[in-house]
């Protein structure tokens, strides 16, 4: 069975699609080195519109409105500016209530667009664009140790990362935070409190790396000025050895924390990338591999939720489980030396 | 059914799921259609995939390894048609319900009438309403642009109107629906479905139809104020769904290509199928079909002369789960379970499972946890599915589920053949039947392939459906009573037929089961008590007795009563449950 990779590598080619929701501007150009902060495309997304209905108000038809309309699309117009006039001595005159932009004329009505949102797509990763995808975005490739995660709040950031973990299952505490850390990127434990997130707001921190946190406080999570990347789950889940032997090493070194929000479909998840001189590119590794006797994996439900094994045997057709399913299956050793039989399907490859 | 009737063309039928495909195959086997076998694998909608036809190929792969011969080439393409060596196939056909939910705005003119039958026709395919239009929205336009703007929907649906009647007011609406969709990035404009008043054809098409990805016109699902007409508007929408799902996901276009466009929404063909069965089978129950899968659970049930097909992708056991607290509480679920969980515990799982919707339960715990949301989601979606039943159908209370025979049940919870008793609880707790229905499992998931199938070659799904594919649990007896716990409410004697006889009595509180090998079919007498009533009125029974067919376990009485009600008491329902588990032999 082919399964997904959940990448926690230390050193490897990193490439990402940056695309935006919609069209826009790109700002790059190709072999343009870029920050992972750095805006490479813009769009505009409209928010609040004003239809002005000339008919209507002039009490006339919209053909002959639509002869009295002084505006044309992609005029930006001043608050109070005059768009249409009746006829008459004491002609009433039509104006603008709002500044804006005229998106569309016709049928006597006037579209205005008064409120519009900029649409900002940052490079993600610190490297080179390789390829520009005109009006949509860039391919952006990268070196360096990478650590995927599973859940993020939708923010990016960079900055020197601090480890204020002495192990996986640590707990992160108000109490561990002091102004000393302001400016950082904080290698945490997992939160189980509100408090906890609100202290890094008030530092404040560029961003929190933790290996889980409590369901309940998601929304606070979301709401908080700074990027954070959970590696494991949601929950109580200490960060599993991997990303937690390549962070700690990594301490104090300048990491990119891209919290950007887990996409099934598109197959983009939350990543921290420590960008690391090199001199040749590093080979990528892959997205997906075919699971087998000798590979890392990681359990993606219990038993062992989160714990990184070997998968020591393949075992032949179905298996029944100690839920009473059968499926397909392997015998997994687990770093504590605990062998366990894991359905397949809860298995991700980990490199 | 004379060999001659059948061409003897051997067709795969591959479904397409939230977590899984499946791949199967039909062939002649003695001049009558069987099916043969089916492959599994992962589907590959998602990263880092992307591809569903990888999926595809994958399932088939492993079916090609059950059934010793090839289907794919070197190349990984569908051999077609079968070849003078055996290998290949002669057709496909194509189900899916893989995919993001589709964000969905309705527009109708007055809620009770129009928007009313919108929504009906909208939980026809998996479907999430983001907004409604209606002439009593107090929006002004600017307001309606901005929200269709901000939710992107993928589709539009305009109700309205009956034939020959009004079209000022739709008019009306069509105007924001078309200037959002002018604004929108040509590759986000929605589909548009009109099924309002036919006269507007034409001036929906002039309106809308340069600036929407794709309008259709279907009759109009109200074509007067009394009479609703869902079914045309409902097979327009499958067409949509798969037209939407060709453009958001890679894979979709090559199945269409090698299918010569038979592909459907899973739960629509399912639908298609139960409804061929009212036909052919019904009697005065209706005919229940319930699925529980990752992308949903659909409740399809087809009366006499209609039917309704219900599809919530809110309940579904996959990505949605993530938002299924907003529709029911952690204490509603985990009533269910047969162990102490914790309110985090479950929480946790949510997440969890919504992050990796493939995975499976491997500890006891973990399944006590899975199955009792399985059984909160199905039982959600039944209730809210009842309400959308018409009101001249067979049924002992209007708060009780209607009276239905057969129902079938699919989908990864309900059918593992290897336990069926644990399925058959979950659905006698979730779907409380009423009366005597026989319960079929369809642990191959074929229902769907067969409704599908049926557009390519009616003959195969009545003769797969006669060949015993699917799995006979037996047949169940849930009279409606309320009584005190275990007091006598049936005296039951089932007669086999070599002539021999057990007798049972059945105490209020409990689940009893009597033998009935598959394939026999016993003769049920039966004295109700209590006032109990099996669909023949309180404490009445057919002096002759009623046939029952038999199952993997037999006669199965259900005394717990219509509507079930749980101890309150934690401890005690936990052993009862357990207790009942026993008795279906689910340990």
């Amino acid at each position: 069975m082919i399964a997904p990779v959940h990448h926690v590598v230390g050193l490897t080619s990193i490439v990402r699609e940056r695309i935006l929701p919609i069209s826009g501007n790109l700002l790059v150009r190709q072999g343009q080195k870029v920050s992972a902060t750095e805006v490479i495309a813009e769009a505009k997304l409209p928010r609040e519109h004003t239809l002005i209905d000339v008919a209507r108000a002039l009490q006339i038809s919209p053909t002959a409105a639509e002869r009295l309309v002084r505006c044309k699309v992609g005029e930006r117009l001043a608050a109070g500016t005059e768009i249409a006039k009746g006829k008459g001595l004491f002609a009433n005159a039509i104006k603008v209530p709002r500044e804006g932009t005229v998106v569309a004329v016709g049928g006597g009505q006037i579209l205005l667009e008064t409120s519009a949102a900029k649409v900002e797509l940052k490079a993600g990763v610190p490297g080179t664009v390789i390829e520009v995808l005109p009006g949509r975005g860039a391919v952006v490739q990268a070196a360096g140790s990478l650590v995927q995660g599973v859940w993020g709040n939708d923010k990016i950031e960079i900055g020197a990362l601090v480890n204020l973990m002495n192990a996986p299952d640590d707990t992160l505490t108000e109490s561990k935070m002091d102004v000393s850390l302001r400016g950082s990127i904080l290698l945490g434990g997992m939160i189980q409190n509100k408090e906890a997130l609100r202290a890094a707001a008030d530092l404040p921190a560029r961003g929190l790396i933790v290996p889980s946190i409590a369901p309940a406080l998601i929304a606070l999570a979301r709401e908080m000025p700074y990027p954070i990347v959970v590696t494991d789950g949601l929950g109580a889940l200490p960060m599993n050895s991997a990303a937690y032997r390549l962070l700690t090493t990594n301490a104090k070194r300048e990491a990119v924390i891209n919290a950007e929000s887990y996409n099934r479909y598109t197959g983009a998840k939350p990543e921290v990338i420590i960008p690391l001189p090199i001199s040749s590119e590093p080979p990528p590794s892959p997205d997906a591999q075919t699971l087998a006797v000798g590979l890392q994996v990681r359990m993606l439900r219990p038993p062992a939720l989160g714990a990184l094994g070997v998968i020591e045997k393949m075992l032949p057709g179905l298996t029944v489980l100690p839920s009473g399913l059968h499926a397909p299956a392997a015998e997994i050793k687990l770093e504590s030396n605990e062998i366990i039989i894991a359905p397949l399907v809860n298995l991700e490859v980990v490199g | 059914m004379p060999a001659s009737l059948v061409d003897g063309n051997s067709l795969l039928a591959v479904d397409i799921g939230g977590a899984t495909t499946r791949a199967v195959l039909f062939d002649v086997v003695e001049g009558q259609y069987r099916f043969i076998a089916s492959g599994i694998a992962p589907s590959t909608a998602e990263a880092p995939f992307k591809d569903v036809s990888e999926g595809v190929k994958n399932a088939i792969e492993n079916l090609q390894t059950v059934i010793g011969k090839s289907l794919l080439d070197s190349g990984r393409g569908l051999i077609t048609p079968s070849q003078p060596n055996g290998s290949g196939v002669d057709a496909l056909v194509v189900t899916l319900s893989v995919g993001a939910t589709l964000k969905t705005v309705i527009v109708g003119l007055l809620k009770d009438v129009s928007l009313d039958s919108a929504q009906r026709l909208t939980s026809s395919t998996y479907t999430r309403i983001v907004d409604t239009i209606s002439l009593n929205d107090t929006r002004k336009p600017e307001q309606k642009i901005d929200s269709l703007l901000r939710h992107q929907p993928d589709l539009v649906i305009i109700t309205g109107g009956t034939d020959g009647g009004a079209s000022r007011s739709i008019q009306k609406m069509l105007e924001p629906i078309g200037l959002a969709s002018f604004l929108m990035p040509e590759e986000k404009r929605p589909a548009v479905l009109f099924a309002g008043n036919q006269k507007m054809e034409a001036e929906v098409k002039s309106l809308i139809g340069s600036l929407s990805s794709s309008v259709h016109i279907s009759p109009n699902v109200r074509p007067s104020l009394e009479t609703e007409d869902l079914d045309p508007a409902e097979r327009e929408l499958a067409h949509i769904f798969v037209e939407i799902r060709k453009r958001q996901i890679k894979g979709v276009d090559l199945l269409n290509l090698w299918s010569g466009g038979h592909i459907l929404p899973t739960a629509y063909a399912s639908g298609r199928m139960v409804r061929f069965l009212a036909k052919a089978y019904g009697g005065s129950k209706g005919i229940l079909s319930v699925d529980l899968g990752a992308s949903a659970a659909s409740i399809a049930a087809a009366f006499k002369g209609t039917s309704r097909l219900n599809i919530y992708p809110q309940y579904g056991q996959g990505e949605n789960l993530e938002h299924l607290l907003k529709y029911t509480t952690a204490d509603e679920i985990l009533r269910w379970s047969p162990l102490d969980i914790s309110k985090d515990a479950l929480n946790d799982y949510l997440y969890q499972k919504s992050l990796y919707p493939s995975t499976i339960a491997a500890t006891k715990e973990d399944l006590a946890i899975s199955q009792a949301i399985a059984r909160q989601a199905l039982y959600l979606a039944m209730q809210t599915a009842r309400k959308n039943f018409p009101s001249d159908i067979a049924q002992i209370k209007l708060n009780l589920t209607p009276l239905f025979d057969p129902i079938i049940a699919s989908g990864g919870a309900l059918s593992d053949a290897s336990r069926p008793g644990s399925g058959l609880l979950l659905l006698l707790d979730s779907i409380q039947p009423v009366g005597i229905s026989t319960v079929i499992l369809d642990q191959n998931n074929l229902l769907p392939l067969l409704g599908s199938a049926a557009s390519r070659n009616n003959i195969l799904p009545v003769q797969v459906m006669e060949s015993g594919a699917f799995l006979s649990v037996g047949t169940v007896v849930a009279p409606a009573v309320i009584a005190a716990q275990n007091a006598p409410i049936m005296r039951a004697t089932l007669t086999y037929e070599n002539g021999s006889e057990t007798k049972l009595e059945l105490k209020y509180g409990s689940l009893q089961t009597l033998p009935l090998p598959n394939g026999e079919v016993g003769k049920l007498s039966f004295q109700l008590l209590k006032g109990a009533d099996l669909g023949y009125g309180p404490g009445r029974a057919p002096k002759e007795g009623v046939p029952v067919t038999g199952g993997a376990l037999g006669v199965i009485f259900d005394g717990r009563g219509r509507p079930l009600n749980l101890p309150a008491d934690a401890a005690r329902r936990r052993e009862l449950i357990k207790k009942w588990q026993w008795a279906l032999g689910d340990e």
